[in-house]
């Protein structure tokens, strides 16, 4: 009984139950990924590179490198969330009539709702912010992001929050509430487990990261750009970048409060979202849509500026109507904000509440279909240049539309009572977000890898990756169409009808060719380093850029820029080059620059702590690791030795070896 | 005065923004004072008989007192950090009265539809 | 200041900014203001998420109490005045700060302190007495609603007092340099905005919960 107690204040809810040993899948995954983790582990003990990844990587304040973090966490992550997708489609594609399958209501319910959760937050989420982060300072032409520190402390609490869902695989259980942890299932009455728990707190904690980044990245483009970038001077993809941090500002708050107001519910026995004493489930609905719905424009307003520079690049001709893509940019950014409610027509607000946000919704199409025309015409008498990056932008601009319109069609409220939560629906939004975004941040990742690391990636393999997704994508997604427009329903892992059976063999089999993609863009990577003396670009500007980030050495140095450039025209670095700027070769000046700090790794790491705490009840812990992170944040603010100089002559040796290398070239 | 000699000990706020003066502080004081006593004191003495006609005014008061606070405590105005704090000030008043009036607007007329016989009284007209 | 690094300088304009112009900082700064400022606009969403939420469930009292048997508006008022002065006198810090007046600055922000300490503790006492009436946040979606919109608001304040107490120690430490004036008016917007969102508070729960 003592020993229970103890057990109880010392561990919470935790005990040998919470871990999966009767899961032969979770089992199985547990042991690969610790087999992986102490290899890699090992490998960098062997190596010694703890102490060069701790002061080059972790605790940097660089943009640059902890645009190339996010990437990478990006890139794991999206492996994680695949292999969910995968599971899904294999179940689907076996489960009919007497065969269940092989995964039981319990555990699919986790994967859909981790599929989901995983490949927003911790998939789309770290990847536009990594190559914004990565490329936006450089494009306007600034040594570093407003908040450099900040920067690095969003990073790692994202990270934080990817890991505990990480965890939440083998210790206990994740949600089974799909992807936005819907009540009333998230309840406590009905979700007494951790799923929810681990849920709310990996998403406060990248919450809280993400808002902090989008102010981060904001206060730099609001404040930093190189003289004589007027707004309308300002790359696409700058603009791009400044409306989908104002919008992840305007609309994460309100994801937060309403996580928080859940929370409350769960572990105060708050009324708010209950079902009895006056809670009221749908307001926490629509709470997270209000957050929902601009989210979409969040990811996909940075991909449409990544299309478009390289759509300008590869035509070699300026943007089509570069100020109404701006308008159109910014009309987006605020009627994302009114059509929230069209995820839930079918509950019943009324004819004039829907209405009102049917139309709303429906005139979104009108600018984007004005930025689809923008890069058409840019393509119009270009001369375009069929590389790697372009190639995804024709596909993305072929599948995009598609799914444009599919959307339209779900406008509609009574077309929408019948297609709510059906296939056709998550067909829909699957063909905007892979043919939208994941198309644009794998053109965007082609486009601007030889920026990051000095060499172009392999063509081979990223044609392999390339056809892999383009053409997986269609035999995935087609016949989810199909069958959704007959009224199969989502989240369902088991049918009776026999005869849609074929059509879920077909998604099967193209997510399988999806995952080729996704294998083809690993091998890329490894290949491309290994050939990467092959693929090297000396001159900083592989594919005769137009914006500024081409005007310095490729890896920048990490100061970007000796001389901060001034800026005459929209493309400035085209400019440059047609009228012969001459990139000055002396005269160099000690640069200013952030101290590396490690705070943000500890802050993150405490905030990670409180989280696995709280979900498991382990109340000491929690203080313990709260009070830490208080203390530690007050001490971090006495430490007013932030910023150091970059020496004149360790500049002077890096120009000097930049231009000794274009002189090798020329 | 400073023990510490950061490269950057100049002024770092030389663009525009102010901290207003002792005269503004007091201005903005005063006509706040006045814009909180005045609320109170219809409520609580129920001078105006009827509760819409006070719930009106408090209401009115209170957005009066938003803007004196925010031009004298606050100093918003279209100079500080050329312009954007304005912008960014009214752009998140927009957002706020969508989110409000927004969910508001929503919600009643889902209760109006969806729980009439809960609360017959007091549920507005089903549009 | 620039000089035109090109070899037709006549004909060419200035692409590179050879000298230092000094405000092109990574580390400077001078963009912490309006960064600040922006987190406040973000901070004043959560609210609005809190006054949507409470807008919504103002009535729904689940058969327990209801604004007018609850709220006591003479504590209210005494509140009220309590932040209403500890804004005149973050004021009148500020106005010290810019004089360059230490010893005033830092007996201005103490009081300011004291006043924020007041308004919690009144805070404090009624929310206790209320859960010992029986109205506790369990209680109904009303009462949840009212005491996470207020306690939210709460929770800023007390936020703001723990970080006064640290400027006040960095102060005495190191004087009124730039960072720390920096600082003191981030602070200063941080609780100027409180006051902003308590106006709401007072109003739409309070004055409006009590008239209905």
């Amino acid at each position: 009984m003592f020993d229970q107690t103890l057990a109880k204040t010392i561990f919470g809810r935790l005990s040998w139950e919470s871990f999966p040993i009767h899961e032969p899948i979770l089992l199985v995954t547990f042991a690969v990924v610790v087999l992986l983790g102490l290899g890699i582990l090992a490998a960098v003990t062997k190596y010694k590179l703890w102490g060069y990844l701790w002061t080059e990587w972790f605790t940097t304040v660089d943009h640059k490198k902890i645009g190339i973090m996010y990437m990478i966490l990006g890139i794991i992550m999206l492996l994680r969330g695949f292999a969910d997708a995968v599971m899904m489609r294999l179940q689907q594609a076996i489960a009919f009539g007497a065969n269940e399958g092989y995964l039981n209501a319990h555990h699919y319910d986790q994967i859909f709702t981790a599929h989901g959760t995983i490949m927003i937050f911790f998939v789309a989420i770290p990847l536009v912010v990594g190559l914004i982060n990565y490329v936006m300072p450089l494009q306007i032409g600034a040594r570093d992001v407003a908040f450099p520190f900040l920067n690095n402390f969003s990073f790692w609490l994202t990270a934080a929050g990817a890991i505990l869902v990480m965890i939440s695989l083998f210790v206990g259980e994740f949600s089974r509430a799909g992807w936005l942890n819907y009540v009333p299932v998230a309840n406590l009455q009905n979700s007494p487990d951790t799923g929810p728990d681990y849920y709310l707190w990996a998403l406060q904690i990248a919450g809280v990261g993400t808002t902090l980044s989008a102010i981060n990245m904001v206060a730099t483009i609001l404040k930093m750009r190189a003289p004589g970038m007027t707004m309308m001077k300002m790359p696409v993809f700058v603009w791009t970048a400044l409306c989908s941090n104002v919008l992840a500002i305007a609309i994460f708050p309100v994801l937060t409060g309403a996580f928080a107001l859940l929370m409350l519910d769960r572990y105060l026995g708050m009324n708010f979202f209950t079902n009895d004493l006056g809670g009221n489930p749908m307001m926490y609905w629509n709470l997270v849509w209000i957050w929902g719905h601009p989210e979409v424009y969040v990811l996909v307003l940075p991909v449409f500026g990544i299309y478009s520079e390289i759509t300008s690049t590869f035509s070699g001709k300026r943007l089509f109507g570069y100020s109404s893509m701006v308008y159109a940019t910014v009309v987006i950014t605020i009627l994302s904000y009114l059509v929230w409610l069209h995820h839930f027509f079918t509950m019943g607000s009324g004819a004039s509440v829907n209405s009102f946000f049917g139309i709303a919704t429906m005139v979104i199409s009108i600018p984007t279909g004005a930025k689809i025309f923008n890069w058409l015409f840019t393509m119009y008498r270009g001369n375009i240049r069929y590389e790697l990056p372009m190639m995804w932008v024709v596909a993305f601009m072929l599948t995009f539309v598609v799914g444009g319109m599919t959307g339209v069609l779900l406008a509609v409220p009574p077309a929408d009572f019948v297609l709510h939560n059906s296939l056709f629906l998550v067909a829909h939004f699957h063909n905007v977000i892979i043919g939208g975004v994941v198309f644009g941040l794998f053109a965007g990742m082609t486009y601007w890898f030889p920026k990051a690391f000095g060499f172009k990636l392999d063509p081979f393999w990223g044609k392999v990756s390339f056809w892999g997704w383009v053409v997986g994508y269609w035999l995935a997604w087609t016949p989810i169409y199909v069958v959704g427009l007959m009224g199969t329903t989502r989240r369902v892992r088991h049918f009776d009808d026999p005869s849609l059976q074929p059509w879920f063999v077909l998604a099967a089999i193209g997510a399988l060719i999806i995952g080729v993609g996704i294998v083809a863009f690993v091998i890329q990577i490894a290949v491309s380093i290994k050939n990467r003396d092959k693929l090297r670009d000396t001159t900083g500007d592989p594919w005769d850029g137009r914006t500024l980030e081409w005007a310095t050495s490729s890896p920048p140095p990490n100061y970007n820029f000796a001389f901060t450039p001034v800026v005459h025209d929209l493309d400035a670095w085209y400019d440059m080059k047609d009228r012969a700027a001459q990139r000055p070769t002396a005269g160099f000046q000690p640069i200013h620059m952030p101290r590396n700090t490690g705070m943000g790794v500890i802050l993150s790491g405490l905030a990670m702590v409180m989280g696995f705490a709280m979900v498991w009840y382990i109340w000491w812990l929690a203080i313990v690791s709260f009070v830490a992170l208080v203390a530690f944040s007050i001490a971090h603010t006495f430490n007013y030795d932030r910023d150091y100089y970059i020496a004149a002559d360790v500049v002077t040796d890096t120009e000097d070896q930049r231009s000794r290398l274009l002189a090798e070239k020329a | 005065m400073s023990a510490h000699d950061t490269p950057h000990d100049d002024h770092p706020h030389d663009d525009g923004h102010s901290h207003g003066t002792r005269r503004g502080y007091l201005i903005g004081f005063a006509l706040s004072a006045v814009l909180t006593a005045l609320p109170f004191w219809l409520v609580m003495s129920g001078a105006i008989a009827n509760a819409q006609t006070t719930a009106a005014i408090v209401v009115a008061l209170a957005f009066i007192q938003i803007v004196v606070h925010t031009i004298f405590f606050l100093h918003i105005n279209t100079k500080s950090e050329g312009g954007w704090t304005l912008m960014a000030l009214i752009f998140t008043i927009v957002i706020v009265a969508i989110v409000i009036s927004g969910s508001l607007w929503i919600m009643f007329h889902l209760n109006s539809n969806m729980m009439m016989p809960m609360n017959p009284a007091s549920a507005p007209p089903a549009p | 200041m620039a000089t035109p690094s090109t070899d037709k300088a006549e004909t060419s304009p200035t692409f590179y900014l050879v000298e230092e112009s000094g405000h092109h900082h990574a580390a400077s700064g001078g963009s912490t203001l309006l960064g600040f400022w922006i987190y406040l606009m973000s901070d004043a969403l959560i609210f609005a998420t809190l006054f949507a939420t409470y807008g919504v469930l103002s009535t729904s009292y689940a058969g327990g109490p209801g604004p007018g048997e609850l709220f006591e508006l003479p504590l209210v008022a005494l509140n009220t005045a309590f932040l209403l002065f500890s804004s005149i006198t973050y004021g009148m810090a500020m106005i010290d700060m810019e004089a360059g007046n230490q010893r005033a600055t830092q007996i201005w922000l103490a009081i300011t302190g004291l006043l924020g300490a007041a308004f919690i503790g009144v805070e404090l006492y009624e929310f206790t007495s209320l859960i010992h009436e029986g109205a506790t946040p369990q209680t109904s979606a009303f009462l949840s609603a009212f005491f996470t919109l207020v306690g939210t608001h709460g929770l800023h304040v007390t936020f703001g007092l723990i970080w006064l107490v640290v400027m006040l120690v960095q102060v005495g430490q190191r004087g009124l340099n730039a960072d720390n004036r920096r600082r003191l008016v981030c602070l200063g917007m941080f609780w100027h905005l409180l006051d902003v969102v308590w106006i709401g508070v007072f109003t739409f729960v309070y004055l409006l919960g009590v008239l209905r």
